[in-house]
């Protein structure tokens, strides 16, 4: 008898917008071989809201609660990046406990982030929320920190052009020192129920990696890049705020696996905790807000503000032409530019590991489509 | 006409047909409130697990848990149950309507058959005592696949076809470790029935055959798609596997199905490992519901614990740690068997086993290595 061989054909999957790993409406085209991805094509902007053309139209000011919106997970850091680029547009000063102020939320925010980076991420590898849940537990404490602190659990809108809105209650000063202190236990807790997992090890140890010069040449950002060993942190290398006044090591990996992302989040929520401790120390007296006009009038000229958001650089690049509003108003998305090597991380691996290297990638679809 | 000849013919079959000499009762339409019985039985267990899951889960997960519908939220499932047979029933238009449509009974009645054998009531199976129940027992379970394969191919949705692709691998691999594990107790007993089996374990298989046991848990979670083998319905990928495109009934029957397998599975477990009904003071039909709990409380407690394998990590799991672990086990216990002295307590065995099988387990962790990494595509 003679055996006829079977013809298999690749056949293309839409994995989202609609799917519950895509954090939101993320949409990639998926040629599988079987299990196996041949080819990944990521689609986006079903999440475009107009927003750098709508900053156009708005005050210096009105744009704040915009820059809420991008990465709705890290609204605090969107806040500061942009109101960091008016200030170098405009030449405004910052009183210098607004700075720490700044520092403090922003650390925290980190914090907050990361945790539900890595809790989703482990979420992504099968483990039926519980991690998820416990990470929660933490980033509600913070969410209700900030909560004390400006009103509101996500879109804080707390930032203003030479400052922030106003001082921190009395009572957020005990709860926010019982929280970093209480936090590196909890880090702990996480470390020990999931880095050693010999299913974690299996699934994410030498899966998805980014080589080091495929990471630089992407121009790569944040953990994402530093997972790949590329020691660059914009906190240090391109300091700004008041970060030069702290103790605090940037975590490097090596491989640049999905493994090595969770372990340098993990790792920045330590050194958060640090950097949140010391300014907890050092924190002067004195006003939290230059008085400066709410129709900000930027002398002629363009700038461009960076800083080290949760995900990655964070940039805003303006222009002004000396009106009330920006006459070009350009954010440059981490994650968007994080996720370009997608395709490169992904090919040859299974459907599976697709998900979980893209939830290493650490996307928030609000930024990337703006 | 043909029709009514034929029942009647069944009947005065049924009639005249030799009982057997312990059938309770002694009248053949007892089957039918047996039948009943058993169903009720397994659907009450069904409600059981659910809750327990839901709540189980919830604890480790730093939630309640549904409480609001009846006392500490007992009601729920019956919401929900109520919720889905409202709910409207779609097909999607390309889908192969009769399979569609048999898929999800297919995947159910497996799991209340399996009931037939099983001993509940003390001193023998309720329904049928059969002398080959375990292989009733390993040819009805594996027709659940056959459910989710319809289920998979008739939707005509490309996650559920992925899902059915697994679970067909899936469960092809995972058959013969679980009947190799299942053999090892049959060996100690000498019988294939599961009242003997139950009968002749003055110690619980458990304590002599602790590996057979473990291969038997992994085999069983990875045959009833339970975590970490819960490829099938892994959400995270494929959304929910081969049930995606069932709505209202047709769902409710595949979730039916889902926890039905696992009050089987928690079942056999209990009688093959755990001594069946056996136990002090409390009444045989508690015990086993206790002791079918506590299989299946490790199984969620793993479910809440563990990430999920890969596919190939799966197969290789498989092939490469549980079929050789079970091979190995049924042969040292073959061994043990023949050359076992008459009149010898069986008890010494339980420490020699249970080293053995931490040897083995250590010895296999030392030497599989799970799956493959990334494959070379052709672009």
């Amino acid at each position: 008898m003679e055996l006829t061989e079977l013809r298999t054909e690749p056949f293309v999957l839409n994995v989202g917008p609609h799917h519950p790993s895509t954090h939101g409406v993320f949409r990639m085209k998926v040629t599988l071989d079987g299990e196996v991805v041949v080819d990944v094509e990521p689609m986006f902007g079903y999440l475009h809201r107009g927003i750098e053309k709508l900053a156009e139209g708005r005050t210096y000011t009105q744009n704040i609660p915009l820059t809420d919106r991008l990465d709705y997970l890290a609204s605090m850091t969107d806040n500061w990046a942009y109101v960091l680029s008016v200030e170098k547009l405009a030449g405004i000063p910052v009183p210098e406990r607004a700075e720490y102020l700044r520092v403090i939320v922003g650390e925290m925010m980190r914090i907050s982030s990361h945790l539900l980076a890595t809790g989703f991420l482990i979420n992504e590898l099968g483990a039926f929320f519980t991690p998820l849940m416990y990470m929660y537990r933490e980033r509600e404490k913070i969410l209700d920190l900030f909560d004390m602190l400006c009103g509101q659990r996500l879109t804080y809108n707390y930032m203003r052009v030479g400052g922030v809105s106003h001082d921190a209650p009395p009572e957020f000063w005990p709860a926010v020192k019982r929280f970093i202190q209480e936090m590196p236990s909890y880090i702990d807790e996480y470390e020990q129920l999931i880095s050693g997992n010999e299913i974690v090890l299996a699934r994410t140890k030498g899966v998805g990696v980014l080589s080091r010069d495929l990471a630089i040449n992407s121009s790569a950002s944040g953990p994402f890049l530093r997972a790949s060993g590329v020691d660059w942190d914009l906190r240090r290398d391109d300091t700004y705020s008041i970060y030069n006044r702290f103790k605090f090591d940037i975590p490097v990996g090596a491989a640049g696996d999905v493994y090595d992302r969770y372990m340098c989040r993990v790792q920045e929520m330590r050194q958060s905790c640090r950097i949140v401790a010391q300014a907890l120390e050092g924190i002067p007296k004195g006003e939290v807000r230059t008085p400066a006009p709410h129709l900000i009038r930027p002398p002629v000229g363009e700038v461009y503000g960076h800083i080290e958001a949760p995900r990655g650089e964070l940039g805003f690049y303006l222009v002004s032409d000396n009106s009330i509003a920006p006459y070009r108003f350009h954010v440059r998305p981490s994650t968007l530019i994080n996720l370009t090597t997608l395709r490169d991380l992904t090919i040859g691996w299974k459907l599976a590991d697709l998900i979980v290297i893209f939830g290493s990638v650490d996307v928030v679809l609000g930024e990337i489509d703006r | 006409m043909a029709i009514a000849e034929g029942l009647t013919q069944t009947r005065v079959a049924l009639q005249q047909a030799p009982l057997p000499p312990d059938w309770p009762g002694g009248e053949w339409w007892h089957l039918l409130v047996f039948v009943v019985a058993i169903i009720a039985f397994v659907m009450l267990m069904i409600l059981l697990f659910i809750y327990a899951e839901r709540r189980g889960v919830a604890r480790f997960q730093l939630r309640l848990g549904p409480n609001r519908a009846g006392p500490e939220g007992v009601l729920q499932a019956v919401a929900d149950l109520i919720k889905l047979l409202l709910k409207e029933d779609i097909v999607p238009t390309m889908a192969d309507k009769l399979v569609h449509l048999l898929a999800p009974i297919v995947a159910t009645v497996p799991a209340m058959m399996i009931f037939a054998v099983v001993p509940l009531w003390g001193d023998g199976a309720l329904l049928a005592d059969l002398n080959v129940g375990t292989l009733f027992i390993i040819a009805i379970s594996s027709f659940s696949a056959l459910g989710v394969f319809m289920a998979g191919w008739a939707s005509s949705n490309k996650y559920a076809l992925i899902s059915a692709m697994r679970g067909i691998a899936q469960m092809v691999s995972y058959e013969i470790p679980l009947v190799l594990a299942l053999l090892s107790a049959v060996l100690l007993s000498g019988s294939l029935s599961l009242n003997q089996i139950v009968d002749s374990q003055n110690i619980p298989y458990l304590l002599l055959q602790p590996l057979a046991a473990v291969i038997y848990f992994l085999a069983m979670s990875a045959e009833i798609n339970r975590s970490p083998f819960d490829l099938l319905e892994a959400e995270s990928e494929i959304i929910a596997g081969y049930h995606t495109e069932y709505s209202g009934m047709k769902f409710a029957l595949f979730y039916v199905a889902e926890y039905g397998h696992a009050v089987a599975g928690a079942a056999i477990f209990a009688t093959f490992f755990l001594a069946g009904w056996k136990g002090p003071v409390l009444p045989p039909i508690l015990w086993l519901m206790i002791k079918m709990l506590v299989v299946f409380f490790v199984g969620f407690w793993i479910r809440a614990t563990l990430p999920r394998l890969r596919v190939d990590q799966l197969m290789g799991f498989g092939w490469k740690a549980l079929l050789p672990l079970a091979t190995i086990n049924l042969v040292i216990t073959a061994v043990e068997v023949l050359f076992w002295p008459r009149g010898l307590t069986m008890w010494i065995l339980v420490p020699v086993n249970i080293a053995v099988a931490a040897a083995l387990v250590y010895l296999w962790s030392r030497m599989v290595s799970l799956g493959g990494g990334r494959v070379e595509v052709k672009a």
